[in-house]
Formats: structure tokens, C-alpha cells, sequence
């Protein structure tokens, strides 16, 4: 068994959820309430940041391969969908308003990411073709695949206005 | 043969937890585990080398696992899919 050279101090985890605390106060997301159990993810992050080069989800297992962990990396991909049906992303980092009011509490979920593996539909990944103007269109249509945000410009974004995530987590849309 | 990590307590069966050190529904099920007292072993997956990680994988894929954490294997035979303390005390009220 390796040992972890990084462990991160209670401040630099502290300050990391401060960021994501206010990035999600930002673009309109809630976080998980419970400090105790943020810090833990935290410190996820902060390991897997030092250790693959990027903040891959603390909950599930990494390949270290950049390319193939891009739907991984936090803010994940299935984050919004999610949300959308549990109240809660995976690692339960991010938590819908009434979880974020104490209202309820958040639970496990299944990994959607092991489900779509499975169904291996990647649907989304396709170009959407459906568009009778789509020759007309004066620039292609990216879409980001964490929020979904779209734009109209010859690339996508350095960052993702909304959720802040990086160029490579856009595909091409229409 | 990877090196488990025990955690010492009652010995009720063998119980294994197949975690991430970084997980924080891993890190609930361990704490679980030990708030009932009950001895167990655990292996974070993440930290093992390269060699270590794909044999631990292709033995979970065995149990029958779906490839998420935490994966608690009881026994030697029943498995536990993530963080779910009811499925825990159902399995170990047979012991």
C-alpha cells in the first residue's frame, strides 16, 4: 500500500469550501450544510487534485487519465440530473435548497455514471442533426455538459460563465 | 496479497470494506462499523499501487460489485452496495 505524502491542512480545506461555497451561492446551487462532512469531501478534493492533477469526484474511483475522467471531475457531469431526481449529486456535495435548509436529509444515491457505463447510450455525445437551419447557422453551438449552458461563438469558453467548469467539459452541439 | 487494514472491535464475521480514502459516505460506513464496535477490515482502493488496484478490481467485479464505494463485503459473500446501515444490520443480525 502506497502512502499519501499530501494531507491537506484544515485551513486549505476551509478556504476551498469557501470558493465552492460562494461559486454555488453564485451560479445558483446549494451545498451540503453539514461542515463536517464538507470538510472530508475537501480534503477529497484536495488529494485528488494533488494526486491526478485535477479535482476528480472524492467518491468515485479515478483512472488518472485525464481524458477519460473528464465526466468526473467535480462539478461532475450527472451533478444537475442528479440533483434533478435525488436532491443530491453522488458524494452529496452539492444538495437541492430543502437539504441546504435542513429540511430534509441527504442520502446515497446510485452512480449514475456506473448506470449510463452500463446502458452505454452515449445519446448526448451525438451531434444534433434535427435542425433544418443548421446549414444557415452563422456559428457552431456548444453546450457545456456540467449545467448545460449553450453558446453561439467559433469555440467554447476558457471557463464556463455559469458553473465555471474548464473548455474540455463542452461538446459541440448543433 | 493486499494489506487490509484492521480495525479491532467485536468478531462477529469477517467484514470487509472497500473504500476511498477521499469518500465521505466511505468514511460513514467505517465510522459505523466502529460506533457498533464491531471488528472489521478495510482497504482504500485508492492508495493502492497500480498492480494492487486492478487485482482489488477484478475481485470486486467478482463479488458481483458495480465498481462504486464503499463495497462491504460480509462474510465472505454477501455484498453491500454503498453507504446503506440498514442492509449492514440485516446481514450481520444473522451472526
Amino acid at each position: 500500500m502506497s502512502t499519501e505524502k499530501y494531507t491537506p491542512t484544515l485551513e486549505e480545506q476551509q478556504n476551498l469550501l469557501d470558493k465552492l461555497t460562494a461559486d454555488a451561492k453564485q451560479a445558483g446551487y446549494n451545498i451540503n450544510p453539514d461542515s463536517e462532512f464538507m470538510l472530508v469531501l475537501m480534503e477529497g478534493l484536495l488529494i485528488n487534485k494533488e494526486r491526478y492533477g485535477y479535482q476528480a469526484c472524492p467518491c468515485r474511483l479515478a483512472s488518472g487519465d485525464k481524458a477519460e475522467d473528464l465526466d468526473l471531475i467535480c462539478p461532475c457531469d450527472y451533478r444537475d440530473p442528479d440533483l434533478d431526481e435525488y436532491g443530491a449529486c453522488y458524494c452529496a456535495l452539492y444538495v437541492s435548497k430543502s437539504i441546504a435548509k435542513g429540511q430534509a436529509e441527504a442520502e446515497p444515491i446510485p452512480d449514475r455514471r456506473v448506470s449510463l457505463k452500463k446502458a452505454s447510450n452515449n445519446e448526448d455525445q451525438k451531434l444534433n442533426t434535427n435542425f433544418p437551419q443548421l446549414g444557415k447557422l452563422s456559428y457552431p453551438v456548444y453546450r457545456c455538459k456540467v449545467c448545460g449552458y449553450l453558446c453561439a461563438r467559433e469555440h467554447p469558453p476558457e471557463i464556463c460563465p455559469i458553473c465555471k467548469v474548464t473548455k474540455e467539459r463542452f461538446e459541440r452541439f448543433i | 496479497m493486499i494489506e487490509k487494514k484492521h480495525v479491532d472491535g467485536e468478531q462477529k464475521t469477517e467484514i470487509v470494506v472497500y473504500a476511498l480514502s477521499t469518500c465521505g459516505w466511505c468514511r460513514k460506513t467505517k465510522a459505523y462499523l466502529k460506533e457498533l464496535g464491531i471488528a472489521y477490515d478495510y482497504i482504500d482502493v485508492d492508495r493502492l499501487e497500480r498492480e494492487d488496484k486492478q487485482a482489488v478490481l477484478k475481485s470486486l467485479k467478482e463479488f458481483g460489485s458495480d465498481g462504486s464505494y464503499p463495497t462491504t463485503i460480509i462474510n465472505n459473500k454477501d455484498v453491500v452496495t454503498g453507504y446503506d446501515v440498514d442492509r449492514i444490520d440485516e446481514l450481520l443480525g444473522q451472526y
